[in-house]
């Protein structure tokens, strides 16, 4: 059922609750080591997709295959598939009355190969906040030791779910260090985001969801033609601002540079960014949060 | 390649069990809810009712027993009755579902954080009960081992009862509203605030289908002398039918616990 290396492979997944057909066919194959995002609006089919993945959730038909093991899987093969990934969910917020340390050592004991607690604990830099209670974190350090515990028991792949809500914009640098580094050591990482910046930054490939179908899967810089798309120049000219869209914006300022004596004032070049070409895929109409 | 033998399910519950008295421990409103208050019953009801029941045995001491197969049901059922939805709001129980941690070993825990939540109970009544209210402990052994297996079967079953009634409560805040109701009424059902015999038959037949009632009966088999089993609904203490019908109890809580247990609230 699975194709060779690839980590999570998928074909025909449906879904419906009730009437509404929450993922109507999809087809996805992510790789050993990569960093896959998932992008769509809620509603989208996107977390359900996920959920069937983690084995959450059961599917309607299609095949699926994570770590050469259906997600439908119980009892003690079900133990073991599990205690190959690590997951991230959205929202967690328990077990206040537990230092960090604490809870991070007690999740190590689930596992076959957990990682070294005070290393785990270092590399989502909660290292000074270790003996303090939970209930005394932050909204963003305790997102971090939502991490702490998806990366503790050294999973092969680890689905992380909007993880940097929260962050202030220096701990999301960090965070996506993080995760690079365990991309790096050979974990595949599933990440669905809202932050569109943040896939950009960490994914190698991107997938974009809308009305439970994969409208297209590649990589950021590509997506939608991003590549290619039209170019915006704008500049200060001496009636007021302006900007004009070009396939040809070198062509368009060497014009330019003719009709100014020194530097074109207030020069900018801008590319679709990605948030740009995703707003356009999914229809714009539908929120994109 | 890695092993993938994972820790068994008895050991991963231990370890949670030590987690969750650590919790218990430091949550001081159910710390002191839990354990102060059937000392605060017991303190309450032994200076109102000050009379003797019958030839030395005083309301106390009928009450002290009530009040110990009482704890039983508040620690392991209502407590886990409450407690359970709570953990599924806030997205703790999801977050187990999607380690290796088997549903065996949380439950495992919840034994036994009950148990040893009532083992302190039953310590803090009886040092109470003995100081203030001139309780007498049993002197036999027989009646030591009638006492120990009704705190353990009676910690399980509760416990079993506890978690196969966390599927009813909708919410984590409107569990105490479901779940406390059921557990005074059987209080007063089942003989913990009155004397048993004193109750009307009817309320008396609807409570021996519970096993809050078994259990006080039990406790009265504990600490009541020989003599006063002649007062008793059946005129003997029952033992044997009492150890049966909490077992069939525990075993009932810990099928449906199995069957319908619930990680997270359906949307």
């Amino acid at each position: 059922m699975s194709d060779s290396g690839n980590v999570i492979s998928v074909r025909g997944l449906k879904k419906s609750y009730g009437s509404t057909q929450a993922v109507a066919g999809i087809d996805l194959s992510i790789a050993q080591g990569e960093i896959f995002a998932l992008l769509g609006p809620n509603g989208a089919g996107k977390t359900t997709t996920v959920e069937i993945l983690e084995g959450f959730r059961t599917r309607d038909s299609g095949d699926v295959s994570v770590l050469e093991t259906d997600p439908a899987i119980k009892g003690a093969a079900g133990r073991i598939w599990r205690n190959r990934i690590g997951i991230v969910l959205q929202s967690t917020s328990d077990a206040g009355d537990l230092s960090v340390q604490e809870t991070v050592a007690h999740f190590a004991k689930y596992y076959a190969n957990p990682r070294s607690v005070d290393e785990v604990i270092e590399s989502v830099g909660l290292t000074e906040k270790s003996t303090e209670l939970i209930r005394t974190l932050s909204g963003g350090q305790r997102r971090r030791l939502d991490v702490a515990l998806g990366i503790i028991g050294s999973p092969e792949l680890l689905f992380l779910d909007e993880p940097t809500t929260g962050f202030d914009p220096e701990a999301r640098r960090a965070f996506w260090a993080l995760i690079k580094s365990l991309r790096d050591s050979g974990t595949t990482i599933v990440l669905t985001t809202h932050y569109l910046d943040e896939a950009e930054a960490l994914a190698d490939r991107v997938a974009v969801i809308n009305h439970g179908q994969i409208v297209e899967v590649s990589t950021p810089a590509l997506l939608g033609g991003r590549a290619t798309s039209l170019a915006t120049v704008s500049w200060l000219s001496e009636s007021g601002p302006k900007s004009e869209r070009t396939d040809n914006p070198t062509a368009l300022i060497r014009k330019l540079t003719e009709s100014y004596s020194g530097e074109i004032p207030e020069l900018t070049v801008k590319r679709a960014s990605l948030e740009d070409i995703y707003l356009e895929m999914i229809g714009g109409a539908d929120e994109a949060e | 390649m890695k092993q993938n033998k994972v820790p068994s399910a008895l050991t991963i519950g231990i370890a949670r069990g030590g987690l969750e008295i650590k919790q218990f421990l430091r949550q001081r409103e159910s710390v002191v809810f839990t354990l102060a208050f059937p000392i605060m019953l017991l303190g309450i009801f032994g200076s109102v009712f000050t009379n003797e029941l019958t030839d030395g045995v005083t309301f106390s001491q009928y009450f002290v027993a009530g009040m110990i197969a009482s704890g039983l049901v508040n620690t392991g059922f209502q407590q886990l009755a409450i407690m359970i939805p709570v953990e599924r709001d806030f997205g703790t129980l999801k977050r187990l579902r999607g380690t290796p941690m088997p549903a065996a070993s949380y439950f495992i825990g919840k034994v036994i954080v009950v148990f040893a939540t009532m083992v302190i109970q039953v310590l803090l009544l009886l040092i109470a009960g003995i100081i203030f209210f001139g309780v007498n402990l049993p002197t036999s052994p027989a009646k030591w081992l009638t006492f120990t297996w009704l705190i353990l079967l009676g910690s399980a079953a509760s416990t079993s009862l506890g978690i196969a009634f966390s599927v009813i409560p909708k919410s984590g805040r409107g569990a105490s509203a479901v779940v406390s109701p059921v557990v005074i009424v059987l209080q007063f059902f089942s003989g913990v605030f009155f004397v048993f015999t004193d109750l009307p038959a009817w309320m008396q037949q609807v409570a021996a289908i519970f096993p809050l009632k078994w259990m006080t009966q039990g406790m009265r088999s504990v600490f009541l002398p020989d003599s006063f089993a002649a007062r008793e609904v059946a005129g003997t203490w029952e033992t044997g039918r009492t150890f049966l019908i909490i077992l069939a109890w525990f075993i009932a809580g810990l099928f449906i616990s199995i069957r319908t247990f619930k990680w997270e609230q359906q949307k």
